[in-house]
């Protein structure tokens, strides 16, 4: 295969496998609503145990934007770290593996699909949430708010990628592995509070996962009166700490995929179903 | 003579599908991760809500609210283990397994299978239940103690409530029964919807006055009611006008009406699944 071939092959890969979720994923019409109005629902929840303890109003907007934030947490376990356990199931991803592209390919084109399917919910949560509870936001500065809302989708799904391929070995404890993942990290990143009540060492351990400093970086930007005294680090060292973990979880993704498939092809894990 | 046949394939699938169910739930980890799976999720529910506390509520975790908060929180664990987890033994019996269709070819009570299952969960969510109250109690400081205990109130509260809750699950169940795509967000709705409405979290006059009103037409209000009541011995201001006894009685009533029900909607969706084919529906979704 010619260089050129090999990266027209690549981005096709890349475009046929995000095509499902950009265009595919929207037909279904029952998961557009309840995947906006699950995380509305836990939004709303939050929203009232604020007011029934008499909170200032932007913690309204911390909730709304800590449950739309919490959608792109949920798309990565769901659709992306556990993609691979599902595509095993259903019986695709014997046809990933022996079709001539690269497997990185088909992790690109999932996270864009998803990126861009996700994006559509949070706006959708952000902004019924936003009319619903009357929350005001202040954007201080548009390019590094982008910049940081970007930056922590790259790294987050870079991520998502690097664990798709640990999934790759796994059987049920897929589904409980991700499972497990979702209430521990909405506490220790502050889906629904400012990271900094954990306490400066546990904020810094959740630094790990990128949603934690994005969302903190996001809330100074767009509630700073009210982050003055809550923000873990300032925006701009969070920005260039979430482009140094992006570029760290591509890397890490790339050489994870090759291990872990090396891997399950020796243990003959990659057709194993219903384990 | 037949009825007593019918109960013995009812207790015997119970039990079989019990064992069945602990094995789905436990068996893909060893003992010792398991036990931290089952506790890691329902103990980080539990914290954001101390954490929210903590932050912005005058006294932290003194407000008076938190006590009632911290039980409803808790006792909901079951809302969603015994409610979702059996409509989803249909989902996962029928599309990752493959074996619905021989669970319904065997001499087996579709009902008794179903509640077995869901006991597998239910004694998860137990264990995380109890564990989670010790750290409110010794942690937290929440006032819950053998002092203020009302055992019989505590006991029948759960027995009744997870009799309803099993009921909620079958009818739920037959809902899954007949949907394809859509019906992984069926038990994770209604539990959130009844999270929302039913005043865990916040005291139930927090909600618009409508939606209070819809609330107060939900068994599990009164339910979550009578644990706080059992565990912490306060009564909660919207309902302190009814007495313990009423309250029993709400939730023994609308079980019973529950159940009526649950069982019609399930045969009936049974009916239209076995006309239609879809008891062995592969969706691949």
């Amino acid at each position: 295969m010619t260089g050129r071939s090999k990266w027209t092959t690549f981005w096709r890969t890349v475009r046929g496998r995000a095509y499902p979720r950009v265009i595919g994923a929207q037909r279904e019409k029952s998961w557009v609503f309840f995947e906006i109005f699950l995380p509305l629902l836990q939004v709303t929840a939050y929203v009232f145990i604020y007011r029934a303890i008499q909170a200032p109003p932007e913690f309204l907007g911390f909730v709304v934007l800590g449950g739309a934030m919490s959608a792109y947490w949920l798309n990565v376990l769901w659709s992306m770290a556990s993609q691979l356990y599902w595509e095993k199931e259903t019986g695709n991803l014997e046809l990933y593996v022996v079709a001539p592209t690269s497997r990185m390919a088909i992790l690109l084109g999932m996270a864009l699909g998803g990126m861009f399917q996700t994006t559509l919910r949070a706006a959708a949560i952000i902004t019924i949430g936003a009319l619903l509870f009357r929350v005001s936001m202040t954007v201080t500065n548009i390019p590094v708010l982008l910049g940081v809302f970007l930056t922590t989708l790259v790294a987050l799904y870079g991520l998502g990628m690097m664990l798709s391929s640990l999934f790759l070995l796994f059987g049920r404890e897929a589904w409980h592995f991700s499972n497990l993942l979702q209430e521990p990290v909405s506490l220790v990143s502050g889906f629904y509070f400012p990271v900094r009540a954990l306490g400066q060492l546990v904020a810094a351990a959740a630094s790990v996962l990128p949603i934690t400093l994005g969302l903190d970086a996001m809330r100074q930007l767009l509630f700073p009166s009210m982050m003055t005294s809550l923000r873990f680090l300032s925006a701009e060292v969070e920005l260039a700490i979430l482009v140094g973990a992006s570029v760290l979880f591509l890397f890490l993704a790339h050489r994870a995929l090759s291990y872990f498939e090396k891997l399950a092809r020796r243990e003959g894990r990659l057709t194993v179903r219903g384990q | 003579m037949r009825s007593g046949r019918g109960l013995e394939e009812a207790v015997r699938s119970f039990r079989v599908a019990t064992w069945l169910g602990w094995q789905i739930e436990s068996n893909w980890a060893d003992p010792f991760v398991f036990a931290i799976y089952s506790l890691v999720k329902p103990l980080a529910g539990a914290l954001i809500l101390v954490f929210m506390y903590a932050v912005i509520a005058k006294g932290g975790l003194a407000s008076p609210l938190f006590p009632g908060v911290f039980v409803g929180n808790v006792v909901f664990i079951y809302v969603p283990a015994v409610l979702a987890g059996i409509s989803w033994t249909i989902i996962d019996d029928r599309e990752h397994y493959g074996m619905l269709k021989y669970v319904y070819t065997a001499p087996v009570s579709v009902f008794a299978y179903l509640v077995g299952r869901g006991v597998a969960k239910a004694a998860v969510a137990t264990v995380a239940v109890v564990i989670t109250l010790l750290l409110g109690a010794f942690a937290l400081r929440v006032p819950i103690g053998l002092g203020v205990l009302d055992g019989p109130l505590a006991a029948g509260a759960l027995v009744c409530g997870c009799v309803m809750l099993a009921f909620f699950g079958i009818l739920l169940g037959g809902v899954t029964l007949v949907t394809a795509r859509h019906n992984y967000g069926v038990g994770e709705a209604v539990a959130g919807g009844l999270y929302l409405l039913c005043g865990v979290v916040f005291p139930l006059d927090t909600l618009p006055s409508w939606l209070g009103i819809v609330g107060r037409a939900i068994p599990i209000t009164y339910w979550i009611e009578a644990f706080r009541r059992a565990l912490l011995g306060t009564r909660t201001p919207a309902f302190e006008g009814l007495s313990n006894g009423v309250l029993l009685a709400v939730i023994v009533g609308s079980t019973i009406v529950l159940a009526g029900l649950a069982v019609v909607v399930f045969r009936i969706a049974e009916r239209r699944a076995r006309a239609r084919g879809l008891l062995d529906m592969q969706t691949m979704y």
